[in-house]
């Protein structure tokens, strides 16, 4: 046992576990990293540390500023916890068709939710926190698309675990948000061993693209572009919430209690696993289950789950 | 050989408001280039004059994006399903 001095020196070197008794082939396993097991709950933690220790040292952070974010909640979470250890008060923008209990961990530790229409989704969320930013220079504005400490916490902590718990990895699956996962922990797998592919897979945009008047007013992180994201990724899958609440049931059979995205990663891993005749498969599972039992996930009607999935953000 | 084109919301209005129409075509490429035939307003909006895919633009062939597949090349078959996509952010945490 090892004695900690603050809850944030928790955050990171989270379990690779495996799950290969759900893979689809025999001579493929499945292994996950279970980034549930952060302090505050999702593999979040990692960036919000990095993004505030970074923010600290270059100076742009001061004792006592306000900081401001946008966030579906993990991050945002993240940035609760790290920012009450600190002292740092903290507002949040916030979808609103977002789970009862992402809201609720925001507000345990403190975080003042500012409310984003739900049906305009992430997009509107940071395109709300990017205004507010603006009109309030003295705040201190992360912007986790676009922050380099993002991609630095998965390249300096992600991927460094996984390659030290198991450098047979041959695939690299993660949900794609900010990309930030992708890019850190992919990129130093790939500097490691070139011949690992990394498999990106997303939910699809649902209704909060329906109020897109043009082309022209959509987003590509600036940490996927800056970092060659086109080049690093092997493939892009959408996953959709049927399938994603199928696998998170899935999941506990072999015990494990993941959240939405986890089992939308778990149904992207299957599908590599079902591609290649052997292999270890490394998913992300982002977050526990927690925080999405107000969802019926596991206990409700499978259709009644999905249709509730469509309407809340579980990315 | 005809297939699905899912259209999003932004181009509808262009398509009769339609979601989803029938183009022909052996590649992404041609399925893109006969809906242009169909709906010239539809122009420039998805392949950009340079001949790429726009930058906030994703098309995927079932549920793979074709920018990681063989991108405009990518061969489609019977039933396949094109879908087009703004890119926006994403359910990022």
């Amino acid at each position: 046992m090892t004695l900690y001095t603050s809850v944030l020196d928790l955050i990171g070197d989270t379990p690779l576990v495996d799950v290969s008794g759900l893979s689809p082939a025999p001579r493929v396993r499945i292994l996950a990293k279970l980034e549930g097991q952060n302090p505050g709950g999702s593999v979040k933690d990692r960036v919000a540390l990095a993004m505030v220790q970074e923010a600290e040292k270059e100076g742009a952070l001061r004792p006592g500023q306000t900081v401001i974010e946008s966030s579906s909640g993990n991050t945002g979470i993240g940035l609760a916890l790290v920012c009450k250890v600190k002292g740092y008060p903290l507002k949040i923008v916030l979808p609103t068709n977002v789970s009862i209990e992402r809201r609720q961990l925001l507000e345990t530790w403190g975080a003042e939710i500012l409310d984003s229409p739900g049906t305009e989704g992430s997009n509107g969320a940071m395109r709300l926190a990017q205004r507010l930013a603006a009109e309030n220079p003295e705040w201190w504005f992360p912007f986790q698309y676009g922050n380099a400490a993002n991609p630095k916490a998965h390249y300096e902590g992600t991927g460094p675990e996984i390659w030290r718990d198991c450098p047979d990895v041959t695939h690299f699956v993660a949900g794609l948000g900010t990309s930030g996962t992708l890019i850190g922990a992919g990129r130093f797998l790939k500097e490691r061993n070139s011949t690992i592919q990394v498999w990106a897979i997303e939910p699809p945009p649902g209704e909060m693209v329906d109020g897109l008047k043009n082309f022209d007013e959509g987003f590509v992180p600036p940490v996927f572009i800056e970092n060659n994201g086109y080049e690093l990724l092997d493939r892009k899958m959408i996953v959709g919430p049927r399938e994603s609440v199928e696998w998170t049931r899935r999941l506990t059979d072999v015990g494990v209690l993941a959240g939405i995205s986890s089992g939308a990663a778990m149904a992207g891993a299957a599908k590599c696993a079902g591609q290649i005749e052997e292999g270890v498969v490394v998913v992300i599972f982002a977050d526990g289950g927690w925080k999405y039992l107000s969802t019926g996930a596991w206990t409700d009607d499978i259709d009644q789950v999905t249709e509730r999935a469509k309407r809340i953000i579980y990315f | 050989m005809p297939v699905e084109v899912r259209l999003p919301t932004v181009l509808r209005q262009h398509a009769g408001g339609q979601a989803s129409v029938q183009a022909n075509g052996g590649t992404v490429g041609e399925v893109l280039e006969d809906l242009v035939r169909q709906f010239p307003a539809t122009r420039g909006q998805v392949i950009t004059e340079d001949g790429t895919l726009h930058k906030f633009v994703n098309v995927y062939l079932n549920d793979d994006d074709v920018r990681y597949l063989d991108k405009l090349d990518t061969k489609v078959g019977d039933g396949s399903v094109v879908s087009i996509l703004p890119a926006v952010a994403g359910g990022a945490g």
